[in-house]
């Protein structure tokens, strides 16, 4: 019953939220004098085929950034830096990959292991400036998130090379691509071979929060800080080793595009992922399977509102407000749904308790 | 002869008929009914959980009644914030201080009465005065997270004075206080009855009730059930219209103390990151079968002895050992492993996760062992068969395991966390306030699983605000005062007399 | 920093004065350090007129937005929207300024911050959401808005464009006549001390914008009625203790709900001032981060108007030299030497040890780097304002004093 309940809760939350956001994009066209009718049947009309091959790319990248953020959300960290940590991530095993320094299918581990290394890294100073300085990981990481783009954007000045207007790092090796798969016809472009990499890692994730004592801390952590150490969790060991985990996944997000379709850093280079990641993360709830719809959703979002420009005077930044809209809807959705569900659940139990024994005390728990 | 007097007054100062409240799932109040007289000091006395805090609320226009009346000086008032309950002359003072401690006292004070006398000089002088008229001795400019608690309350008296409240509601004001405080806040509250204001004093103490109140109210389950003079009264009467029957009294029976020592605690110095003394120079010994009780005025250093022993903070200085073991660089985790559990002060806090199932809360500072854990992996069959074990074991009133702990109610919740920490066997455990915040029937059944405990040979430190639970379990009272261990008592001989005079530091000299 | 200046002028004189007296010192000690290091390496551009106008314009868009942050995170919500609410700021300055000129322009800038606020106050304060993850979603609406905005209504404008207006009204600039003409000569003087005074008040008396005088008048004003009003000691304490508040009676959600609007309303200024006044028009994106910049100067300047006012000069300094002079970049290594040199002898005259052998490696290293190379490259200098705000962070945080209450979720009737 109250499980029943709980799954229409977590439903009945991120519907609302697409309604509303519904509502107000088409308020919003509308009040920018273009049709919003016109605007839902672009963006809900059948994807071509090319159309579906990037959603599964794009919504992997953001699946990939949404765990990122979840993993800190899970235990009430902020890593508002995945932006960062992918980037500088993203840049290194460039620079790695390219380098060629082992051969084939092995320079592709090499690729992964440093980008996750790099991202752990950059990802763990925030941990250790929270653990040992007290410094709040949402300011931190918004730094390091500044830091890291002046960094690559120095060293790519500086040693990247010259590519028409712009700098990029050396291209990788035939043999340390990634082959993607066609579903479609080959014009229609190919799903990159990494995008099982936002599989595992989802997978990886269920696993080890719900099954493992390590998931366990994890979760006493962010449920409560001081309850976690009174049963002897090491918060801040947790705290930079869950910090570390977060910028790891954020340093495969871009990974599967690196060695499917960009093999270098430089223009290719698809930024801003990071901060839709946290949105996407909010949108599932911080769960693999809400994250795995959020992230398809964006992706759909985005990908279809490309053909507002070709087919409309609609502007397509029109779905960035879409986005945020359904964010911070979905957010306040859950809040009171959460409310609403405790306070049903104590009158459940009292309810019960007064039924099985008539004479017990009404006693308020503070 | 006052309350003679009083009798003749036209009004009283607050009628209450028939006020009902309820929350989600839970009665608050239903059917209260009160009289306070003009100028009298009215007690308002009742177990936790009976609704007092609830009516306080509502004459302090913090809650609305869902039903019944309130009538102040003969007019009946409905109040949408504490604004109006202000503008009545109703001041309130919460049992948990409502001071903002980075701001001043003046601030403070003038907070939300700025209109009376700006929030300047003029201000400064009318807190001046009324701090001389009742010698509260408070400095305006001071911050008050600079203030001990004495001053705070002090400055809560104040705030409510400030704003020309002739009625005051006194929340528990005894709670935090040392018995020489109270003496010196009867002392206060004699003085504001004696100008003509008139006093709600909540409490659950009846000797202090019997001690200041001209009348007396009793409420239990949420209702006014009686209402009594101090005169003629007997502490034994008040207590059985608040308990409905006879007080649980903590009786331990024979002593099961043995020879052997199961913690051991030599010279536990503690220092805050300022280097500032929070213990010093601890020495504990508990044995097998043993109950220790430390008592001592709340922020005495009792939390931080117990969050050392537990190894949730770092000591200074000394060591900790546990059946022989030194344990002093042991981390949390291995303490509980080594048997000691842990019933938290604050069991939201520390005990529990709300919002997580019980079953979950069951695995709780069981990370490392089984029935809950296999190897690196969580058992969750195992960790919910434990839980329904401990449920019915313990006599946890809830629909089921699945139940989120936040649903239960505070005695249910501590009869899990009892259960919890009793199926690790452990050899020690560490009890703060088991029993505070719990109805009377969870605190009964608590004090018996401890005494139980104790006949099976659990050594237990003992930590209590309730001088009546401590003199009742324990085998040994120690006094904590500022981080220092002042004295050693014999429960069967000593009185709250006499534990009180340790805990305030007035009779150092004869305690050691 | 670590001193809590009493806000009650009777009793805290004694304490206002030593602190002000402080202040002094360390202005002069600053003025005498620039001046002996622009002599040393010649590097004239360091404090000349020029650079310090230009340091003030980059300094007025950080300051509103850290201001912003001071209005909410003293009541109580932490605001990483201001980036968001500033960005939805240019868009509103270069619509209002395009079709009423400049004036309405400032308000358009603030009404659109100021709704940006209202999103964040409706979700925050009603709802209960976490303040961070509204903040993350207000500036991914407000990126968004501004986007569609500009597009809807710039694109077929005369000087704009899918991403840009320009040519838009300016307001009316301000040149002391005489004093500035004269301190601008002295100033070129090149002499010791008395030049760089004088550089100084050129800088403030000439082309001085009505917006510049606007934007710091703002932030007097902010720190007046957050410290000297009852409206101000209100809203405090609702960043302070909201329970408290409200059973005293201040409706604690009625003043969250002001401070965010107003705390979005000034990012929005902030916002304004780049389009109008920074930069000859609205671009999108043309934020870049100073939202983020604001915060950072919040909370290096300890949630106080002055030390607000000092991170964002120094933050704007940093961000605008390199533009201006990227050979006088070197030079301000030598200058952070003889800085990082005076805090490890105060923290040896104050007995901290550890911190002062710190100091006094890193015043080394500087001084190193200083001598050792020739140039900088402009991107370090870039940098500056997000690590200061972390090693400010990392080594004083027991010195910042956060409002005891920022960033809890307050529920009315929490009270007792």
């Amino acid at each position: 019953m109250t499980g029943l309940r709980r799954v229409g809760g977590a439903l009945v939350a991120p519907l609302v939220a697409v309604v509303a956001a519904m509502l107000i994009t088409s308020g919003v066209v509308a009040l920018s004098g273009s049709s919003a009718l016109e605007f839902w049947q672009i963006i809900l009309e059948p994807p071509a085929s090319r159309v579906y091959v990037n959603i599964v790319n794009q919504a992997s990248m953001i699946f990939l950034s949404a765990l990122a953020a979840a993993v800190g959300f899970r235990m009430n960290l902020f890593n508002i830096g995945v932006e960062g940590q992918y980037r500088l991530a993203s840049y290194v095993a460039a620079v790695v990959v390219g380098a060629a320094i082992v051969p084939g299918p092995l320079n592709i581990l090499l690729g992964l292991v440093v980008a996750m290394a790099t991202g752990a890294v950059w990802a763990g100073i925030a941990g250790v400036l929270r653990v040992t300085r007290g410094v709040s990981e949402v300011i931190s990481t918004i730094m390091l998130n500044a830091i890291a783009l002046t960094l690559v954007g120095y060293f790519l000045s500086t040693y990247g090379i010259r590519a028409g207007n712009s700098r990029r790092t050396e291209i990788i090796p035939e043999s340390s691509r990634v082959p993607g798969f066609f579903p479609f016809e080959e014009r229609d472009g190919a799903i990159w071979g990494l995008v099982v990499l936002a599989l595992v890692m989802g997978i990886a994730f269920t696993f080890v929060l719900n099954r493992t004592r390590f998931g366990f801390d994890l979760r006493a952590t962010g449920m409560s800080e001081t309850a976690a150490v009174a049963s002897g969790v090491k918060v801040g060991r947790m705290i930079v080793i869950s910090m570390m985990i977060s910028g790891a996944i954020a340093g495969l997000l871009w990974m599967p595009s690196f060695f499917g379709a960009a093999y270098s850093y430089g223009t290719a280079f698809q930024a801003g992922l990071g901060f839709t990641g946290i949105a996407v993360a909010l949108l599932g709830r911080n769960r693999p399977l809400g994250i795995m719809f959020g992230a398809v959703l964006f992706a759909f979002l985005n990908e279809q509102s490309n053909r507002l420009t070709l087919q409309s005077d609609i502007s397509q930044n029109v779905v960035q407000i879409t986005q945020g809209v359904i964010v911070l809807a979905v957010v306040v959705a859950y809040e009171v749904v959460r409310r609403r569900q405790a306070a049903a659940e104590q009158r459940a139990v009292t309810r019960r308790l007064e039924a099985e024994k008539p004479t017990a005390g009404q006693e308020v728990s503070a | 002869m006052s309350a003679m007097a009083a009798e003749t007054a036209a009004t009283d100062a607050i009628r209450v008929r028939g006020v009902g409240k309820r929350f989600p799932g839970v009665i608050a109040n239903h059917d209260v009914d009160i009289d306070i007289r003009t100028g009298t000091v009215h007690a308002l006395i009742g177990e936790n959980g009976a609704g007092k805090s609830t009516l306080m609320k509502i004459l302090y226009g913090v809650q609305k009644p869902d039903e019944g009346t309130l009538t102040v000086n003969g007019r009946e008032v409905s109040f949408a914030s504490p604004m109006d309950a202000i503008s009545e002359g109703i001041g309130m003072v919460f049992q948990h201080f409502m001071l903002a401690d980075n701001l001043t006292v003046l601030e403070n004070v003038v907070l939300g009465a700025e209109k009376l006398h700006g929030i300047g000089d003029k201000a400064r002088d009318e807190i001046n005065r009324i701090s001389k008229t009742y010698g509260f001795g408070l400095d305006p400019d001071e911050l008050v997270e600079d203030l001990g608690v004495g001053e705070r309350q002090r400055v809560e008296i104040l705030k409510v004075l400030y704003r020309g409240a002739k009625i005051i509601i006194l929340d528990e004001p005894t709670a935090v206080l040392v018995p020489q405080e109270v003496d010196a806040l009867f002392d206060n509250l004699r003085e504001l009855k004696n100008e003509g204001h008139t006093i709600l004093f909540i409490s659950h103490k009846l000797d202090e009730v019997l001690d200041i109140a001209d009348d007396i109210t009793v409420m239990r389950r949420g209702t006014t059930v009686g209402a009594a003079k101090p005169e003629g009264t007997t502490k034994h009467q008040l207590a059985e219209l608040m308990v409905g029957s006879e007080l649980p009294s903590p009786e331990t029976g024979e002593s099961t103390v043995t020879e052997h020592t199961l913690l051991e605690v030599r010279d536990l110095t503690l220092h805050d990151e300022f280097g500032r003394a929070l213990l010093s120079d601890i020495d504990l010994t508990i044995h097998k079968g043993e109950v220790l009780g430390i008592a001592g005025v709340e922020g005495n250093g009792q939390a931080e002895l117990v969050e050392t022993i537990m190894g949730m903070r770092k000591p200074s200085a000394g060591t900790v050992a546990v059946d022989g073991k030194d344990i002093t660089n042991w981390d949390t985790r291995d303490r509980r492993g080594a048997g000691i559990g842990y019933i938290p002060e604050d069991r939201h806090r520390h005990g529990l996760l709300l919002d997580a199932p019980l079953w979950e809360n069951r695995i709780l500072g069981f990370q490392d062992r089984p029935p809950a854990v296999k190897g690196i992996l969580i058992d969750r069959a195992a960790a919910r068969a434990d839980a329904e074990r401990i449920v019915s074991q313990y006599d946890v009133r809830t629909p089921g395991i699945d139940t989120n702990a936040r649903a239960l109610s505070g005695g249910n919740q501590q009869k899990l966390i009892v259960g919890r920490e009793m199926s690790g066997e452990p050899v020690l455990l560490i009890a703060a306030h088991p029993t505070r915040g719990v109805d009377v029937g969870a605190q009964a059944a608590i004090w018996e699983h401890i005494k139980k405990a104790r006949r099976q040979g659990l050594a237990v430190l003992l930590i209590s605000a309730d001088l009546d639970e401590l003199i009742g379990l324990s085998d040994r009272i120690e006094v904590i005062l500022r981080g220092r261990l002042v004295g050693e008592f014999d429960p069967q001989s000593v009185t709250p007399q006499d534990l009180g005079s340790a805990m305030t530091g007035a009779h150092d000299e004869e305690a050691s | 920093m670590s001193i809590t200046t009493s806000p009650t002028e009777q009793s805290a004189a004694p304490r206002t004065r030593s602190f002000t007296y402080l202040w002094l010192l360390i202005t002069l000690g600053a003025i005498v350090s620039v001046s002996a290091v622009r002599l040393i390496t010649g590097q004239g551009e360091l404090d000349s007129p020029g650079s310090l106008r230009a340091a003030i314009l980059a300094t007025c868009p950080i300051l509103m937005a850290a201001i912003g942050g001071l209005w909410s995170e003293r009541a109580g919500v932490v605001n990483i929207g201001l980036e968001g609410q500033m960005i939805l700021g240019t868009w509103g300055a270069a619509y209002f300024t395009y079709y009423y000129g400049p004036l309405i322009g400032v308000l358009g800038a603030a009404l659109l911050g100021a709704v940006g606020g209202a999103l964040h106050a409706l979700a925050t304060v009603t709802f209960g959401v976490d303040h961070i993850v509204s903040g993350v979603a207000v500036n991914i609406i407000g990126l968004g808005a501004a986007e569609f905005l500009a597009e809807a209504y710039f694109a077929n404008l005369p000087g704009g464009g899918v991403k840009q207006l320009t040519g838009l009204d300016r307001p009316p600039d301000f040149t002391v006549p005489g004093l500035a003409a004269g301190a601008d000569s002295l100033s070129d003087k090149g002499w010791f001390v008395i030049s760089d005074v004088a550089s100084f008040v050129a800088a403030l008396t000439t082309s001085l914008n009505l917006l510049t005088i606007l934007v710091f008048a703002l932030v007097a004003f902010s720190g007046w009625i957050l410290w000297r009003t009852a409206f101000g000691l209100r809203l405090r304490s609702c960043g302070e203790n909201p329970q408290a508040a409200e059973s005293l009676g201040v409706h604690v959600l009625r003043y969250k709900w002001v401070a965010v609007v107003v705390s979005g309303a000034m990012a929005g200024i902030g916002g304004g001032f780049l389009a109008l006044v920074a930069s000859s028009g609205f671009v999108t994106g043309q934020t870049g981060g100073r939202g983020y910049i604001g915060l950072a100067a919040m909370i290096f300047g300890n949630w106080r108007p002055g030390g607000i006012l000092a991170g964002s000069l120094m933050f704007g300094y940093t961000d605008s030299l390199p533009l201006r002079s990227a050979d006088t970049v070197h030079a301000l290594l030598l200058l952070v030497a003889i800085g990082l040199i005076a805090l490890a002898l105060w923290r040896f005259v104050r007995a901290e040890r550890r911190q002062s052998v710190v100091f006094a490696f890193l015043a080394v290293a500087f001084l190193a780097w200083f001598s050792l190379t020739d140039a900088v490259p402009r991107e370090f200098t870039g940098m500056t304002p997000y690590i200061a705000t972390l090693l400010v962070l990392a080594f004083a945080a027991q010195r910042l004093r956060m409002p005891a209450a920022d960033g809890q979720i307050y529920r009315k009737g929490s009270a007792g």
